[in-house]
């Protein structure tokens, strides 16, 4: 149950740096929410 | 949403793509086993634990029944996968060993899960391969923690069961912290539990659990004894340093250190626990560059400037701790175990032959020992 709800908040973790990455203005914001997305993407994937 | 958004989102999809493809490949390479002729039963640890079964942790168990009652042994190997030399041990033990009087059941991977994920910020290499006479044999590299992906998250203090001792958070997921385990504890725990139970319901009499451990470890060249297995220790120490061709100590397992094999084995079992330490430069922290040539030469020029300030319990040098050495401790010091152990306790003595001693597996190397899956039957083959 424990390990639903972490995958639930990694999920939204992802769902909220979608939206900031959308919303920037600056290239260099823009690849950081990228390189932080990456690691929460493979995780929910059940990659790594 | 501009072109320039869509240009760095794809990049950072093809990014993680290259890097989902290499975890994911990794964590699924298979690793064949070519049962020896003394293998009589391949089981799993299911068979003794029931819910296990479908798990990560759900490893064969190699059955090796000789004709003529006796006692039964367990090596455990892969109780920390990173630590390499014990499982290849292990593997030569599953393709080589006969067995002419009791049982000796061989275990690769004690936790498989920690065996499909490298260690996160480490840059640990993914896999390695042992060269043979007819090509080479790969292997995955391995962790000291199960996969985050079979067990997560971590607590923030780790109290182990049923000590309630408090230990690293960390070493919820470290098997060899986790024993006697707990039947409805976490998949690591489940693993311990299991082995136990196979040691109980097999009557197993001797265990003894294969690592590495790093030069700056003080616990390390030696045999990790639980106070059951003292003599047997001692007796197997003098008889490798005199004529074994290599330098063996003996520590005592401490009381107050829960969840190692060595200590939970002997306290929740009938059967003498050990803990076999071979050196590996690989985990010093020292290290330099972490690749696959210092996993398997054991050479490297940091921890040798180390050990001129002193700072390292084992010796090294240029010539490092090469594979072979480490794997060939392991084999002569099991044999010379089975030796000891039989002769003083003829009811419940295990023969076994058909493996190379330390100075063999030197000479021949460790792939000389590893069958060629090509040439093999494909209905024996199992993988880990």
């Amino acid at each position: 149950m424990i390990t639903v709800l972490y995958y639930a908040l990694t999920a939204f973790v992802a769902v909220l740096l979608v939206r900031n990455f959308i919303d920037r203005k600056k290239w260099q914001e823009e690849v950081l929410y990228v390189i932080v997305l990456l690691p929460f993407v493979l995780r929910i994937l059940r990659l790594k | 949403m501009t072109m320039r958004k869509i240009v760095i989102a794809a990049l950072g999809a093809a990014l993680g793509a290259a890097a989902g493809l290499s975890f994911y490949q990794s964590r699924h390479l298979p690793e064949p086993v070519v049962p020896g002729p003394g293998v009589t039963a391949v089981k799993k640890l299911s068979d003794y634990f029931g819910p296990l079964e479908g798990t990560a942790n759900d490893v064969n168990v190699y059955v090796l029944e000789g004709a003529e009652p006796g006692g039964a042994f367990l090596v455990l190997c892969g109780t920390h996968p990173e630590e390499p030399a014990g499982r290849l041990a292990g593997w030569i033990f599953a393709e080589n060993a006969s067995v002419s009087k009791g049982r000796l059941f061989v275990i690769l991977t004690a936790n498989r899960s920690a065996s499909t994920v490298t260690r996160l910020g480490g840059a640990y290499p993914p896999d390695y391969t042992i060269v043979t006479p007819w090509g080479g044999r790969t292997f995955r590299m391995g962790d000291r923690w199960s996969s985050p992906l079979d067990q997560w998250p971590d607590p923030e203090v780790y109290v182990h069961y049923p000590s309630r001792q408090e230990l690293a958070y960390i070493d919820i997921r470290n098997l060899n912290r986790t024993f006697p385990g707990r039947p409805g504890g976490t998949l690591t725990e489940k693993t311990g539990h299991a082995i136990l139970e196979l040691i109980r319901k097999e009557r197993v009499d001797v265990v003894i659990d294969l690592h590495e451990a790093e030069l700056q470890y003080p616990v390390i060249s030696t045999i990790v004894a639980h106070e059951k297995g003292a003599d047997l220790a001692t007796l197997t120490s003098m008889m490798l340093s005199s004529e074994g061709g290599f330098a063996m100590g003996v520590e005592n397992s401490p009381r107050a250190l829960r969840g190692l094999s060595h200590r939970e084995i002997g306290d929740n079992s009938d059967a003498v626990s050990l803990l076999l330490e071979a050196p590996q430069p690989f985990l010093d922290a020292t290290r330099g560059r972490t690749d696959r040539a210092l996993l398997l030469t054991g050479r490297d020029e940091f921890v040798v400037r180390a050990g001129k300030q002193g700072l390292l319990f084992e010796k090294i040098d240029d010539a490092g701790w090469p594979i072979d050495v480490r794997v060939g401790r392991h084999t002569s010091t099991i044999l010379q175990i089975l030796e000891i152990w039989s002769e003083d306790n003829p009811g419940r003595a295990v023969v076994a032959g058909g493996v190379p001693r330390y100075d063999e597996v030197i000479k021949s190397g460790t792939g000389a020992y590893l069958k060629d899956v090509k040439t093999a039957d494909p209905a024996k083959i199992v993988y880990e």
